[in-house]
């Protein structure tokens, strides 16, 4: 077996072992920072010894044994340093005690284990960057290498960031458990938005740095696919990973092949990805089973599935989605989703319906230099035949946006007003 | 990247044989944790070749062709398609399936468990994939 041979027998291996290991560890040790650079260390025993004896049999269990040894160590450590001490010492001898069942406990719990990892990696005591970052490194089992490059960041920022984190968790004393009761509901929303948050840094790629991105979207499918397995209870959580398959499914289809994006209704149905349709809405029909009202991700994806349902933008039923907005409008109200809200209306009753939604959002502060707005506002005009309006609003919305390729579209409208075409 | 697992037909499966139930708990139990893991995407397990077709573009006009089919070893009896980061990746997975249990057993060779894994053409992939060879050809010109 060559290096490069074993080295990527190694990533493979990690890759399917990685995030088990460092979970069952946290549990092992109560501390995430710990299991992680014993999960490390496991790592780089494995790169240095598999060449030369090639992968074991049983390499996961090669990795919690090596890992396990220095846990062991450690927890002796810690235990004849606190019978120094004269504390707890019984109870630490007890703990020694059962350390040979230690393995099959953790088999058992691995699951338990991995969901009480995502919530720590995604606890609110830290930023939403460190949250991204630690999730990835912990559960996505992608390196710092490859994280830095999915962010266009280098590689020390990301190393500094999960350093950081890790240090916060230790300062602020997070337990390593699924929090119960009343906290259960506002941490698995933090949970759900560090997934989607990696999922739309992936979607909102644009060509070029296109392929290393659209990882980001493969990890956090992946990632809400296993939640949706130890979370299986969970209403939202199909509803978030319902939401992801939809959107994934029409990733080939919204740009061209030189990189112009494609509006959803102008884009080739037969690109679309049916395999990631068909997870999708059988995701939002465990979800719909299992909640009484739709949460704010199961609403999103029923409006994707609309999408979804429809064999041509012709067929699509805009009433339904106008439906599914004013009940999102009701649990998760922003002026993103009123504006969306309007070009539904637009859709199903008449540009009118629509520009009367939007005129009320312009003093909205936080709509200010968002250029979706004058675009949209733009097209309704245009479509009422207000054709200098319209062009004044097009030329406003290029002025906003940031995206080059975007404002080249919005020129372009512009100038078409004026040829009536 | 996504990829095809595709299991091998043998001897039982041509004749139409349900594998024991043994080995189905086991590939329930290897599928969950396929499932667990974020890998699994879509599974199935065909019928046997005598209840298919092949079509043949020969001559002049299309040849339909009734099952089964004799070369019982380049058949298909089931697939798997799984999101994996690497081919790698799938290899240490079908390791891990109920397959490994034939290991060290005397098995007939018709009967050995072999497992082919192929990665699927992604869609930008092929578009760059027919663009360079389109390229190629009219620098030929």
């Amino acid at each position: 077996m060559t290096d490069s041979e074993a080295r990527r027998a190694v990533e493979a291996v990690w890759r399917i072992e990685g995030a088990r290991l460092t979970a069952s560890l946290a549990r092992l040790v109560g501390d995430v920072s710990v299991a992680d650079d014993l999960a490390q260390d496991a790592l780089v025993a494995a790169l240095e010894q598999w060449p030369g004896s090639g992968i074991p049999e049983k390499p996961g269990a090669w990795l919690m044994g090596t890992a396990k040894h220095h846990a062991i160590d450690l927890l002796r450590r810690r235990q004849r340093l606190e019978r120094k001490q004269a504390q707890l010492g019984r109870q630490l001898e007890i703990e020694q005690e059962n350390v040979p069942d230690l393995e099959a406990a953790m088999d058992d719990q691995v699951g338990d284990s991995l969901l009480r990892l995502m919530f720590v990696a995604c606890h609110p005591v830290l930023s939403r960057e460190a949250r991204v970052a630690l999730t990835l490194r912990l559960l996505g089992g992608l390196t710092t290498d490859e994280i830095a490059r999915a962010h266009l960041v280098p590689e020390p920022t990301v190393a500094q960031r999960i350093v950081r984190a890790k240090r916060t968790l230790g300062e602020a004393h997070v337990p390593f458990e699924v929090p119960a009761g009343a906290d259960l509901g506002a941490r698995l929303s933090s949970v759900l938005e560090v997934i989607y948050l990696i999922f739309n840094e992936g979607y909102a790629a644009t060509a070029g740095e296109h392929w290393i991105r659209l990882d980001l979207c493969q990890e956090a499918l992946r990632l809400g696919r296993i939640l949706a397995e130890l979370a299986p209870h969970e209403p939202e959580v199909h509803g978030l990973v319902a939401l992801m398959e939809l959107q994934a499914s029409r990733l080939r289809a919204r740009t061209t092949a030189s990189g112009d994006p494609v509006l959803l209704l102008d884009q080739d149905r037969g690109r679309w990805d049916h395999l990631l349709i068909q997870r999708g809405l059988h995701g939002l029909a465990r979800a719909e089973t299992l909640g009484q009202t739709l949460g704010p991700y199961a609403l999103q994806a029923s409006i994707a599935a609309c999408h979804a349902r429809a064999r041509t933008a012709q067929e699509t039923d805009w009433k339904q989605i106008t439906a599914l907005y004013d009940a999102l409008v009701e649990v998760a109200p922003s002026p993103v989703v009123e504006l969306n809200r309007a070009v539904a209306l637009s859709m199903a009753y008449g540009p009118d319906a629509g520009l009367e939604v939007v005129e009320s959002l312009l003093g909205e502060p936080s709509l200010r230099g968002y250029h979706l707005l004058p675009s949209v506002r733009g097209d309704l005009l245009f479509r009422l035949g207000r054709i200098d309006e319209a062009r004044a609003e097009f030329e406003r919305a290029a002025s906003l946006t940031k995206n080059v390729r975007e404002r080249e579209v919005l020129r372009e409208r512009a100038r078409s007003t004026r040829t009536g075409s | 990247m996504r990829v095809l697992v595709i299991v091998k037909a043998n001897k039982e499966s041509e004749a139409g044989a349900l594998p024991d139930k043994q080995l189905v708990d086991e590939m329930q139990k290897f599928n969950d944790e396929l499932s667990r893991n974020g890998v699994m995407l879509a599974a199935d397990g065909l019928h046997p070749s005598s209840k298919g077709k092949r079509v043949r573009f020969a001559g002049s006009k299309p040849t339909v062709i009734d099952g089964p089919f004799a070369e019982t070893k380049e058949l298909i009896a089931g697939y798997w398609i799984w999101q994996v980061k690497s081919v790698e990746e799938a290899v240490e997975w079908i390791k891990r399936a109920p397959f490994a249990k034939a290991l060290g057993q005397p098995v007939p060779d018709d009967k050995v468990p072999e497992i082919e894994i192929r990665p699927i053409f992604e869609q930008d992939e092929f578009d760059r994939a027919l663009a360079a060879q389109q390229a190629k050809v009219a620098s030929k010109r």
